[in-house]
């Protein structure tokens, strides 16, 4: 038996992939399985393996794990992630659950009906760019160092990483306005394991597509 | 200068209302601020005290907190209410995650129109009865103990009383068919700190009203047309 985390979601981002970023940054290879059918989620309900009905799914050290909050929190405070202290671990949550907002609006995105997809992508770069960028720019410009919290490496700088990326696939040319960000960018790109996971042929899924939607429609359909 | 945790909200439960309930649980005395003019909103967000210019905002331990789940968080384990070790952490935020989706069906509920409320009212119930409410009878019948994590009083269970007493509020007998979890309502509910804050004269809120509803919108200028899930 592996003792590799095992996820199981769809094969794309969604929800799942905030997950397979920070157990990449955090260096942890893991399995996963990729929903296809209803049929594979009904069973998946019926033996008992999703507490509310509901994926992401990660069955790590013994437990099978939902909601991806618990996950993420569970991950980082494994993998010393988490900041050093309640006061670090505060900051670090605020700044994942801000974060977190914003990565929402980029996941209901290709799930909006076509003349809506106009206006919420325009939601989405006003947000970045007026609410979320500059409190990140700000912070690093404030303490001169490298990492969100504590001078340390942890899921506040993951999770940041990702959304920088993701919005810009969206919104290219967004960090043209934040410095510290582009090179908060860069540094990150440059890690080891970050650096690995930007890599073709790693566990990172691509942009959703038509066939990606399709799929989540039809596994989940009532 | 008072060292009372300081919240920033309306004077309605909403997003709020969790963090009071925990404090409470947690013995914890707070001060409130209530927002009533955009003008007052303003001046909050204009001075920097609103990370991501929203409420709820905490001031506790020197620092302005905001996102309700961090708040929490802290709160939480700041006051041992968070579990032994990682473990029994993760049971608890899985726990509190499931909570919170039920809640979040009955936060939106105050700013539907009279037709979109009968069907989410019908929407909350069959959801608590269904995905959500099984899963903690079978917790709690499953270990036997009073509470859902570890045999010690946690987050948790504070967020679990809170769902079921909400639910309630919308079809009053929907605990009929759980009996684990109505001996846990009268259990917790006994507790202290919990059955203080659920005298009159406590600073739990009621149900929100239309007045409510009318000042979020005019503070927040939004919230106009919600549609239900």
């Amino acid at each position: 038996m592996s003792g590799k985390p095992r996820l199981t979601y769809l094969n794309g981002r969604g929800r799942m992939e905030p997950i397979r970023w920070l157990l990449a940054a955090a260096g942890v290879e893991f399995e996963e399985v990729y929903l296809e059918t209803k049929e594979q989620y009904e069973k998946l309900i019926k033996d008992g393996f999703l507490l509310f009905q509901q994926v992401p799914l990660v069955e790590i050290d013994g437990m099978k794990l939902v909601q991806t909050r618990a996950i993420m929190s569970y991950i980082a405070g494994k993998y010393n992630l988490y900041g050093k202290d309640l006061k670090e671990r505060a900051l670090i949550d605020m700044y994942v659950e801000g974060i977190s907002d914003l990565m929402q609006m980029i996941l209901m995105f290709p799930f909006s009906p076509p003349d809506a997809k106009e206006k919420n992508l325009e939601s989405i770069k006003e947000r970045a760019t007026n609410r979320y960028f500059p409190v990140f720019e700000k912070v690093l410009k404030q303490h001169g160092q490298d990492f969100l919290v504590g001078n340390k490496f942890s899921w506040a700088d993951v999770q940041l990483m990702e959304a920088i990326l993701a919005v810009e696939e969206k919104v290219p040319g967004v960090l043209s306005g934040f410095p510290q960000l582009q090179v908060f960018k860069t540094k990150m790109s440059n890690m080891p394991t970050i650096k690995k996971f930007l890599q073709p042929g790693s566990p990172r899924k691509p942009p959703p597509d038509a066939l990606y939607v399709e799929t989540v429609l039809k596994v989940f359909k009532k | 200068m008072s060292t009372k945790p300081k919240l920033y909200y309306f004077d309605g439960r909403g997003k709020m209302e969790s963090i009071r309930w925990l404090l409470a649980a947690a013995g914890v005395e707070f001060e409130e601020e209530f927002l009533e003019t955009r003008d007052q909103y303003e001046k909050l967000l204009q001075g920097g005290s609103l990370l991501f210019q929203q409420v709820p905002m905490v001031e506790m331990d020197g620092m302005r907190m905001v996102q309700t789940r961090a708040i929490l968080s802290y709160i939480a384990a700041k006051y041992n209410l968070y579990g032994k070790d990682l473990k029994e952490r993760a049971l608890i935020d899985m726990y509190v995650g499931g909570t919170d989706d039920l809640m979040g069906f009955i936060l939106m509920f105050p700013f539907l129109s009279a037709e979109d409320k009968e069907k989410q009212r019908a929407l909350i119930v069959q959801k608590a009865t269904s995905r959500y409410f099984p899963v903690y009878e079978k917790v709690l019948e499953d270990h036997g103990q009073d509470f859902l994590v570890g045999n010690n009083f946690s987050w948790a269970d504070v967020h679990l009383l809170e769902a079921i007493l909400m639910v309630e509020e919308k079809k009053s007998d929907v605990l009929s068919g759980f009996p684990q979890l109505q001996a846990f309502k009268a259990k917790i509910s006994s507790i202290p700190a919990i059955k203080k804050f659920l005298e009159p004269g406590s600073q739990r809120k009621p149900v929100p009203d239309d007045k409510y509803v009318e000042t979020v919108r005019k503070v927040l200028r939004m919230y106009y047309d919600v549609k239900a899930n």
